[in-house]
């Protein structure tokens, strides 16, 4: 096991999370009171982490970028959140969810881990409704389910396109609530520059108040990072703009080994990129798929017609659509996991068959959905041989109460109504499933040091399925650390306050100060996002959709370069003693420049494909990805040590004793 | 197209802020209004000259963080959307366009179109939560069965973004809307029935202490609301505060 060790506690699968909870040390009340706990980040797994330890009476401290703890990027998950509830008794069950998450990371994701995230996940739904969440109910006044992709049952809940929004003004109240008691003190609009160890633990961060530019020393017994992903390191990406990887970087120089960089999701169903200027992409929820049917003209000239605009998609026949994922996948159909789709969508572009001006998109079909809702409709309401435009006005009005935000979305960025027209999508970069490594504690190789939420590596492998982040962000925070961060404090009850005029915070505020002193120093040659598109067109033209050895090691001296010429010539207007977007920007970006590297380099040594880890050397005669479980069967976990490639990889085995290994197949 | 921008600059809190003129060209229909704002800003920051600072996060419409003025209308002249989402193909060759932070006394401006919205926090923070602890041991979520329309309207009420555009729309500067719509979600709720009293107390006195103008039913911010919250829920708010008023 060398120096990582899970911690994984013994026993049978379904009771480990149960013994483990027994077996761990308490603090008692009166001694929490004088135990703080720093929480960077405040989406779903910060928000409800910070709010849940609050209660338990620790001093807690929260911070974020943004204006408000309500605006953490979990606020634009749209689809759902998934629990097995087994409500519509199709026969979900823990053991399902679980093995489900298991397979749809490609058996790449810790066994234990995943188990407790399922057997906690239907109480996330009840704790979200005692909070008033309000989520989708049937007419009988009970709860909603609908599919994501990936699964045989209807386990996901949500709130109209907006189940993230819901879940985390549930946990913003529930911090709310202990602001107003005084046990949370927020730090908005701040930005974490780095992690201070003492003797080797963790007890504090520096922190930069974005507002007044002043650096800030803020101590606690315990630092959680929930600092969410890094798919901005793509520049264009589902993120939000100020989405980035420093608060998590920082701990990985200080010390954390980081897991899996390579393993990122990219999303099927998203607005196509539509020029230069672009700045981000939106996302179309995955559960678009439980009505929406993905295709491309069957024939090349047919797909030349409609990118010229000589014909119209609604002008073509069923039998001249390729409905390609439901040939492929017949099983599953439109509603494979996202990997698959996104590279069956990929294939299909390759191959000439995309539908836009710059061939990158795909259809998302209503019509079918719209018909059959309409027909239904028409039966319930009594209306007898209803004429078309009588089915589709009522068809479309069943799609709208489901997916209207969407809908409107789509419209006033794309200008073409999608009840009319199919919906034109395309992949793009959306969640990471890599991240810092966590035992099964959720405590990174730094003692003291616990990443939550995107910012672990540890439960969705090399693929996360739908519905599962909400799912895994609430779980932490609420129902896991506040268990496994009080072993670990029962340790500091006779600790007191920990002083930040220590030699260490002094040290840790002179690196801050002078790595900020470096880039306001830049020459001045070119803006940020200059540095930053760059970066990102490398990472997707060659650490993206498919990857191969040749281009990853391009990459690898292409990332290097560019991280040298920006430490050089960056240009930063203003000050840094005063509220400075580019300055903030640039500290992001040059992590991003680190992490872009040592992405590369992981996905170079990761000779196999499995999930969103696509290499070209490594797929089945039918174009499927290949895994190796003799020789990869392991998570990396990168060990910083100057640059990226001197980085050192540690392996942690997985070992599955509940599932055997299969090629994961949906056809 | 070509386009004439006044834009608010200022340099922070304590200085004075005038509105300073920006020729820019080269903008296409298909870009959003903070693409436009980031192509200027890359103009600006090649020229030496600071760029325009203004807040915006997600960019898909949901964050709230976004904040423009846009001649004279928060979020600008499109209907149900957020600055970020409204695109440069609402706007014509040649237009005039003056951008603005949202002005209210309650939300002080930090710098050029970035203000300070903490007191919505600071309203949320009085009593926009149900008291209940997050340990998970609670009842089963299917044991509370709430009639679908109420939940539904309890959803509208919730889908607030607490971006300000209310504030920001309304001659008085009220922030009912906002804080009616919290008020609402958990009045419609089962669950929010515990604390109604309490909860409708202790926000609107929040809500009056953080400075916010009272509300004379103009209806503006219901049309510059992105999120198309109701004016029902100001009328709501009030049924509750005088039903609490009488209880107690």
């Amino acid at each position: 096991m060398g120096i990582l060790d899970s911690k994984v506690p013994s026993g049978p699968l379904a009771d480990k999370w149960t013994k483990h909870k027994n077996d761990i040390n308490l603090v008692n009340p009166a001694n929490k009171r004088n135990i703080d706990i720093i929480v960077v980040g405040t989406g779903l797994a910060g928000g409800s982490a910070a709010a849940t330890l609050a209660e338990l009476g620790y001093n807690v401290k929260t911070f974020c970028y943004q204006d408000s703890p309500r605006r953490a990027h979990s606020i634009a998950a749209q689809g759902g959140i998934n629990a097995a509830k087994n409500y519509q008794g199709d026969g979900d069950s823990n053991y399902r969810l679980f093995y489900d998450t298991i397979k749809g990371g490609d058996y790449r994701s810790r066994e234990a881990n995943v188990y407790r995230l399922a057997e906690v996940s239907g109480n996330i739904i009840d704790q979200c409704v005692a909070q008033g969440v309000p989520f989708a109910r049937e007419y009988g006044g009970l709860l909603d389910n609908r599919s994501f992709g990936g699964v045989l049952v209807s386990r996901t809940f949500y709130a109209k396109g907006q189940t993230g929004q819901q879940l985390l003004l549930g946990a913003y109240a529930a911090m709310n609530r202990q602001i107003n008691r005084g046990k949370i003190t927020p730090f908005n609009r701040h930005e974490m520059m780095d992690l201070v160890l003492v003797n080797g633990k963790a007890r504090g961060i520096i922190a930069r108040d974005l507002v007044t530019g002043a650096i800030e020393r803020h101590s606690a017994h315990a630092v959680v990072l929930a600092t969410g992903g890094y798919g901005n390191v793509f520049y264009l990406s589902t993120n939000a703009m100020g989405s980035n990887v420093m608060a998590a970087w920082r701990a990985h120089r200080r010390g954390a080994f980081f897991a899996n960089p390579c393993f990122t999701q990219i999303h099927p169903t998203c607005i196509p990129v539509s020029g230069d200027h672009q700045s981000k992409l939106t996302l179309m929820s995955e559960s678009l798929r439980n009505d929406g049917r993905i295709w491309v003209p069957k024939r090349l000239e047919d797909a030349q017609a409609i990118r010229e605009g000589k014909i119209k998609p609604t002008q073509l026949n069923a039998e001249d659509r390729d409905y390609f994922l439901e040939r492929r996948y017949p099983a599953f159909g439109n509603l494979v996991p996202r990997d698959v789709a996104s590279r069956a969508a990929k294939e299909r572009c390759d191959a000439g068959f995309g539908v836009n001006k710059t061939g990158e998109a795909v259809y998302l079909d209503f019509a079918s959905a719209i018909t059959r809702y309409g027909k239904e409709q028409a039966m319930i309401t009594g209306i007898k041989n209803p004429d078309e435009d009588t089915i589709r006005k009522l068809g479309e009005q069943v799609v709208e109460a489901k997916y209207g935000n969407l809908f409107q979305m789509y419209e006033k960025i794309v200008d073409e109504n999608p009840y009319k027209t199919p919906m034109k999508i395309y992949p793009a970069v959306h969640y990471t499933m890599g991240g810092l490594w966590v035992d099964y504690n959720l405590q990174t190789t730094i003692p003291g040091c616990y990443a939550a939420g995107e910012a672990n590596f540890s439960d969705h492998g090399a693929n996360r399925l739908g519905a599962s982040a909400l799912m895994q962000g609430l779980a932490d925070g609420y129902f896991v650390l506040p268990y496994t961060i009080g072993d670990y404090l029962s340790e500091d009850i006779r600790t007191g306050a920990i002083p930040t005029d220590a030699a260490e915070f002094e040290a840790a505020e002179k690196d801050v100060k002078q790595r900020i002193d470096r880039l306001m120093s830049g020459s001045g040659t070119h803006s940020v996002d200059y540095y930053h598109k760059k970066l990102g067109k490398i990472m997707w033209n060659k650490c993206g959709m498919s990857r191969n050895a040749n281009d990853l090691k391009e990459a690898i001296d292409e990332i290097s370069t560019l991280r040298a010429d920006f430490w050089q010539h960056v240009r930063i207007p203003g000050s840094a003693d005063s509220k400075n977007q580019e300055l903030e920007k640039a500290g992001r970006v040059a992590d991003f420049l680190e992490l872009g590297e040592l992405f590369a380099k992981d996905a170079l040594t990761r000779n196999e494909s499995c999930g969103g880890h696509f290499r070209e050397e490594y797929q089945t005669p039918e174009g499927e990805a290949l895994r190796d479980d003799k020789n990869f069967k392991f998570v990396s976990a990168w060990e910083y040590k100057g640059e990226p490639k001197d980085a050192i990889l540690h392996k942690e085995d997985l070992i599955y004793e509940n599932i055997e290994l299969k090629t994961r197949s949906y056809k | 197209m070509k386009l004439n921008l006044k834009i608010w600059r200022q340099k922070d809190a304590k200085s004075k802020g005038q509105m300073v003129d920006y020729p820019i060209s080269g903008i296409e229909g298909d870009m959003s209004f903070l693409e436009m704002m980031d192509v200027l800003n890359e103009e600006l920051i090649t020229k030496g000259e600071e760029p325009v600072e203004f807040d915006h996060d997600c960019r898909e419409g949901i964050c709230g963080s976004c904040s423009l003025q846009i001649n004279g209308e928060p979020h600008g002249p499109d209907r149900r959307i957020t600055t970020c989402q409204l695109h440069m193909r609402k706007f014509k060759d040649g237009d005039t366009i003056v951008i603005e932070p949202f002005r209210a006394t309650a939300f002080p401006v930090i710098k050029d179109l970035i203000v300070d919205r903490s007191a919505f926090d600071r309203i949320q923070q009085a009593g926009g939560f149900i008291s209940v602890n997050t340990s998970g041991n609670t009842v089963d979520a299917n044991a509370i069965p709430i009639n679908k329309h109420i939940a539904d309207e309890a959803m509208d009420s919730a889908t607030c973004i607490g971006c300000g555009a209310c504030v920001a729309a309304c001659k008085n500067a009220s922030a009912m809307l906002f804080t009616s719509a919290k008020v609402s979600q958990f009045a419609l709720l089962p669950q929010g029935q515990v604390e109604a009293i309490d909860r409708v107390h202790h926000m609107v006195r929040q809500m009056d202490l953080e400075g916010f103008g009272n509300c004379t039913n103009t209806g503006a911010c219901e049309v510059e609301c992105p999120k198309g919250i109701s004016l029902e829920n100001i009328a709501r708010m009030n049924r509750e505060f005088f039903k609490a008023n009488l209880k107690g």
